[in-house]
């Protein structure tokens, strides 16, 4: 099976959130980049998994400059073959989009894994672009993915439960809690890492939306504090005053 | 010239999501002087109360549609149809997988999430896990944009709207859904469209200790939530799991019982209007983004809220 799964670079989750430039841009100042987590805990394993159960092969691939190569590498020390970068600022999920089913189009992929979003612009726009770009089937929020032959078994987060999709390959997914469980790097994995190829192609695509200004949001009043013994108080209070029961 | 709401039905009606869509739609294309108009499908009664939100127009398929590709074959058609300068989704599973497909058909920049109607060109929605806002511009002529739940609320305005039955070439179905199963036997509304959750942490000490977060759930008739160590170690079951790799949710109140406030708790529930924080620990970081707090034992806290809310309602 040929996989490829769809990394995204992102401020680690305890970062500082500020703006510079006006709130134009956001300040990556003193930020730790990681691999956005759905991209990371659910896609890249579940696919590394399938790829221990039935053969074959986990290409990733990411845009953005050289910047990204830090978190790529660790993809590769989680257990993926090989990397792509392709090499171009990402200004919106459309150009993303764009540039990775221009990638996929002709090599022959059976799955394309991504995370339902990326933790910094929320967007969870480019896994469904991908599937339109390439016009493949697309689930949204799978939570469990098995593969038989050509045919994938998923489940998907649904309104009101989970639903149970067949569907043939080649098949795009984005990928949400369940889906697998989070992978340390080994040493041994670490090292490898270092030596799997990481290739990095040119390409270019128009983005169609692009954020105006950034801003805080405002800050929360103190915290009133009701004693224990006059919890009753709490229930008049989100009645009467904050009128949310 | 239009604005299009796609609104998925469940049991014949709207869903919550898809109101709140459809308001949107509403107030969006009466800002811009255009008509509102809806495309459903599946079995639907009447206009489905969508008249009441705004919508002039629904434009109704009557086949079921699961599989995206399909739908956005039909919401591209709708579109053309009736002109729409804009196309407005619930931002929930249909809007993460029809959104973007029909986004790519129209060639129309889409915004997802938004939280507001848009404002001298520029349309709000939460970013870094709702730590920050972004006002995001389209470039294109027709625009995309998914709602967060809960973010509108649905207007009721009365009046009713017309309906036409609709079609479109769309298609063979790729996906074949072969079972569902309910999150909850018990009616509760599904958490990402709850106004009033009631969440629980490792500090219940057990699973078999929930009956006191269940109690006041049923009481303010909320849904029930959980932390993530909570579902790891299987305590309770993973679609409960709100914060930063399980679900986002904004409900009106929330409140959490046991759980100190990770940050990456916090980015799944800092949207929420109204926070409610019980903890034995003072010190707990979540009390910094509470808007009300008790220290003290939730196994006492917790049926004494109960009893609170019976005895508000008696």
């Amino acid at each position: 099976m040929k996989i490829l799964v769809c990394i995204s670079q992102a401020p680690d989750t305890t970062s500082r959130i500020a703006f510079t430039d006006g709130g134009k841009t956001f300040d990556s100042t003193g930020v730790q980049y990681i691999v956005n987590p759905y991209d990371e805990w659910y896609a890249l394993v579940r696919g590394i998994e399938l790829k221990e159960a039935h053969g074959g092969t986990v290409t990733t691939i990411t845009v953005g400059g050289a910047v990204c190569d830090p978190v790529i590498r660790k993809a590769l020390a989680i257990g993926a073959d090989d990397a792509v970068r392709v090499d171009a600022e990402p200004t919106d999920a459309m150009q993303t989009a764009e540039l990775i089913a221009s990638y996929a189009k002709n090599q022959a992929f059976d799955l394309i894994l991504c995370g339902k979003e990326t933790i910094d612009h929320n967007g969870s726009l480019v896994p469904a672009m991908v599937a339109e770009m390439l016009d493949w089937p697309f689930i949204a929020l799978a939570t469990h993915l098995e593969v038989e032959g050509i045919e994938a078994s998923l489940k998907r987060e649904s309104a009101g439960g989970t639903e149970h999709v067949k569907v043939n390959l080649p098949l795009v997914l984005s990928a949400s809690k369940g889906m697998a469980e989070q992978r340390i790097p080994n040493m041994r994995g670490i090292m490898s890492a270092r030596s799997k190829p990481l290739n990095v192609e040119q390409g270019e695509a128009a983005a169609m939306s692009s954020v105006r200004q950034f801003s805080l949001p405002p800050e929360k009043g103190a915290c009133k504090i009701i004693p224990a013994d006059q919890a009753e108080e709490l229930i008049r209070l989100l009645r009467e005053e904050a009128k949310a029961i | 010239m239009s604005v299009l709401a796609i609104v998925s039905l469940k049991n014949g009606q709207p869903t919550k999501g898809g109101l709140e869509a459809a308001s949107y739609a509403a107030a969006y294309a009466q800002a811009q002087g255009v008509e509102a108009v809806a495309l459903v499908a599946g079995p639907m009664q009447s206009d489905g109360g969508l008249g009441a939100t705004g919508i002039v127009r629904v434009l109704h398929c009557a086949t079921e549609l699961s599989d995206s590709s399909q739908w956005a074959r039909l919401a591209d058609a709708a579109s053309k149809e009736c002109g729409a300068s804009g196309v407005v989704l619930t931002h929930d599973h249909t809007g993460r997988a029809i959104g973007p497909r029909l986004a790519v058909r129209l060639q129309a920049g889409m915004v997802s999430g938004v939280t507001e109607l848009p404002n001298a060109g520029a349309v709000r929605k939460n970013v870094f896990s709702g730590k920050a806002m972004a006002d995001v511009e389209v470039s294109s002529n027709t625009v995309v944009y998914s709602v967060t739940p809960n973010a509108f609320g649905v207007r009721d305005g009365g009046g009713t709207a017309e309906v036409s039955a609709f079609s479109a070439e769309v298609g063979e179905a790729r996906e074949r859904v072969t079972g569902f199963d309910p999150a909850s036997a018990d009616g509760q509304t599904p958490l990402p469209e709850a106004d009033l959750v009631v969440s629980a942490g490792r500090g219940l000490k057990g699973p078999e200790n929930w009956g006191i977060v269940e109690d006041l759930a049923k009481a303010l008739g909320a849904t029930t939530a959980c932390s993530r160590p909570v579902s790891d170690i299987g305590w309770r079951p993973h679609h409960e799991h709100v914060g930063q790799t399980g679900i986002t949710i904004r409900p009106n109140l929330y409140i959490a019982a046991g759980i100190s406030g990770a940050i990456q708790h916090l980015a799944g529930v800092n949207q929420s209007k109204v926070i409610v924080v019980i903890n034995t620990d003072p010190e707990a970081p979540f009390f910094k983004a509470a808007d009300y707090g008790i220290v003290g034992d939730a196994f006492e806290v917790l049926p004494r809220l109960t009893a609170a809310v019976k005895a508000l309602d008696a």
